[in-house]
């Protein structure tokens, strides 16, 4: 990372005795989308308002764009559009006044602002709606809107908070292409933080699990997949028509076949888990044996996994009243020091 | 959403051309004045408030207006020869004259305009998207203020002039300069009084959440110094100091002075005392006077110039408490951190 545009130095921020961010250090690339996921309440949304000087650190820095954000606010406010979870706008304006109002506030002519403004609604598909009272729009309408308002000024970086509450899943989509399409035709940095995490997944170049102030990880998919899931990088489910009899002289047969961990059987499925994909051998063996396969499918470790691992462990370690028994997370660092 | 974006990058390159539009511009600050006076202009709050001074206006004017002949014969009375002023401070008692009023309503008036001028920002989701915007903080709150004041003054210089038309229709005769001149300082002082409130009211709007707490605590503070303030300070004195009766002739001055010290600091006290001054230009002091004082006074209306110097430490006063208000709005609100 030799130029990053976004770049936080052990940030820290206490409300009273607790810390919601926790000396976080984080780099984000030009042109790059980025997603902060986490649980509510893990400090995305502090984070992000300290780096547009919204809140004060109580240690640490933020530099977004060379500036740093908690001495000089709006010099990165001019270069920074942000999107806050719960966009409001006034309610007794139409969505083309609301868009125009912020357009003048970034310093747009009078002459160009109409023009500029309609141009920018038609990008992000509010063109027939314009004319409306915002008291009238649905929410997805609003997000849009509200992205409307972070596209008009021209900004250099784009910080969603939590962009995609609310809309429904056809809406999603649109909305998470539209970004994507965005920072790939302008070269745009996107900062979007969500706790949903196959949107999240589609879109986003490296994420970062941020926890209880802290980030646990950062990375694209696949390194944090080899990360967390080594030693069983790859599991293949193989379904049968019916539940075979003699399946434990099957599976030590299985087992003896090259790269195969573990064989588990659930009524007629079978699980395979194995260091290197072996899936072809494995299938061929079976139907040498004779066994009827109605499906094999190969489990691909997402985000949601990702997340549900380290929650697993999360919750484990909060139950045993904070002991750090941990294993899995230990192990985690263990791997990710290495 | 699915319109090609290819014109997109070239509308909104920034080019030499657009950086010496941006020079054009406005400047946030005036965008934020513009769109406060206009909501303000075309809120329900603001025309009930209208018709209520609008109402207060009417009524003292026609109470004037039927009483003035009677009071411009009054040989008695230096300042006969103002009809204008007279006009404005007219009454025979079944109402109020129009500054009394003014002094009851302007609070309101300001507190109307102000209470929930932050937080409901804050509720309804927008200060934070105003706030990522390239502002400074207090520009926000300095629009708030301006935009409500430019509102107030439009409101009061058209109440003003409206009158002295109505005046030069139904008399016939036409106002002299220093009339006019009084009316102008009057309209100034009024719009000073509300901007108080206003400015009070907006630290109140910054220091609740709610908006309906703010304007309770408004109005309560209103109620308090129009109601309440006067009947404690003659408690508190007549507690601690001897009654009047048993004073010395020359305790009783310093007496009066501390009473009307502490009276003066309501907001409303001074600002009766200021607009009775400016209005009725035969008011030589706000304390009382000894005989001293008064030996050889000829009971004529004192220039303007000589006016304005008594009510200066009431302008002074005014301004102060405006300036405190603002001040704690400022160190309230500049380094708050802001969420919904």
């Amino acid at each position: 990372m030799e130029n990053p545009i976004i770049e936080l130095k052990g940030l820290t921020k206490c409300y009273s005795s607790v810390k919601a961010v926790d000396d976080l250090s984080l780099e984000i690339d030009r042109g790059e989308i980025f997603g902060l996921l986490g649980p509510n309440g893990a400090g995305k949304t502090t984070t992000i308002l300290m780096m547009l000087g919204l809140a004060e650190p109580d240690a640490g820095s933020a530099r977004v764009c060379g500036v740093n954000a908690t001495g000089n606010p709006v010099a990165v406010k001019r270069k920074v559009g942000y999107m806050p979870d719960s966009v409001g706008f006034y309610d007794d304006m139409t969505g083309l006044e609301n868009l125009m109002y912020i357009g003048r506030l970034n310093g747009i002519s009078e002459h160009e602002i109409a023009s500029q403004a309609r141009k920018t609604m038609e990008i992000v598909g509010l063109d027939g709606e314009m004319h409306k009272k915002t008291s009238a729009y649905s929410r997805g309408m609003k997000q849009r809107l509200g992205l409307a308002d972070v596209l008009i000024r021209e900004p250099e970086v784009i910080i969603l908070d939590e962009p995609t509450l609310g809309i429904d899943p056809s809406g999603i989509k649109a909305f998470l292409s539209l970004i994507r399409r965005l920072s790939r035709q302008q070269g745009l940095t996107v900062l979007l933080s969500s706790h949903q995490l196959h949107q999240v997944q589609q879109v986003c170049d490296r994420v970062g699990i941020f926890v209880d102030g802290r980030l646990l990880v950062e990375g694209n998919m696949e390194t944090l997949s080899r990360n967390l899931f080594g030693e069983e990088s790859c599991v293949v489910q193989i379904m049968l028509r019916d539940a075979l009899p003699g399946f434990a002289a099957h599976a030590e047969a299985l087992q003896k076949l090259e790269g195969i961990r573990n064989v588990t059987l659930q009524e007629n499925s079978i699980e395979v888990s194995c260091s290197e994909d072996v899936t072809p051998d494995i299938v061929r063996f079976l139907v040498q044996k004779g066994l009827n396969i109605t499906g094999v499918h190969k489990k691909e470790f997402g985000l949601d996994e990702i997340y549900h691992r380290y929650f697993e462990n999360n919750q484990k370690k909060h139950i045993s009243n904070g002991k750090s028994t941990g294993l899995f997370q230990r192990s985690f660092f263990k791997r990710n020091n290495t | 959403m699915e319109s090609p974006l290819v014109y997109f990058k070239g509308l909104f390159s920034k080019g030499i051309t657009h950086n010496s539009l941006q020079q054009q511009s406005e400047s946030p600050f005036r965008v934020m004045v513009r769109k406060e006076t206009g909501d303000h202009i075309r809120s329900w709050r603001f025309i009930v408030m209208l018709t209520l001074i609008a109402l207060i206006f009417l009524g003292s004017i026609y109470v004037s207006l039927s009483n003035i002949s009677k009071a411009v014969a009054n040989i008695k009375d230096p300042d006969r020869i103002f009809v204008y002023l007279k006009l404005l401070t007219t009454s025979d008692g079944t109402l109020p004259t129009f500054h009394i009023f003014i002094s009851f309503l302007g609070p309101l008036l300001g507190i109307a305009l102000g209470f929930d001028a932050v937080n409901a920002e804050q509720n309804n989701g927008t200060l934070t998207r105003l706030m990522a915007q390239p502002v400074y903080r207090d520009n926000l709150l300095l629009a708030k203020f301006c935009g409500a004041l430019i509102v107030v003054s439009i409101l009061f210089l058209c109440l003003a002039l409206l009158m002295t038309g109505v005046g030069m229709i139904i008399t016939g005769v036409l106002p002299e300069p220093v009339e006019l001149l009084r009316i102008l300082w009057f309209v100034a002082l009024s719009i000073l009084y509300v901007g108080f409130w206003l400015s009070l009211s907006i630290l109140l709007s910054v220091r609740f959440r709610n908006a309906a707490t703010a304007a309770l605590t408004g109005i309560g503070i209103w109620l308090f110094f129009t109601v309440f303030y006067r009947i404690i300070v003659n408690l508190v004195v007549n507690a601690m100091l001897p009654g009047p009766d048993y004073l010395r002739p020359e305790d009783l001055l310093s007496y009066n002075n501390l009473l009307l010290s502490l009276l003066r600091l309501a907001p409303s006290q001074l600002y009766t005392d200021a607009a009775t001054t400016l209005l009725m230009p035969s008011v030589r002091s706000l304390g009382p006077l000894t005989m001293e004082q008064m030996a050889g006074a000829i009971p004529s209306p004192l220039p303007l110039k000589e006016s304005l110097m008594i009510v200066w430490p009431q302008v002074t006063g005014l301004l102060a408490a405006t300036m405190v208000c603002f001040a704690l709005t400022y160190y309230l609100f500049m380094r708050r951190e802001i969420r919904t």
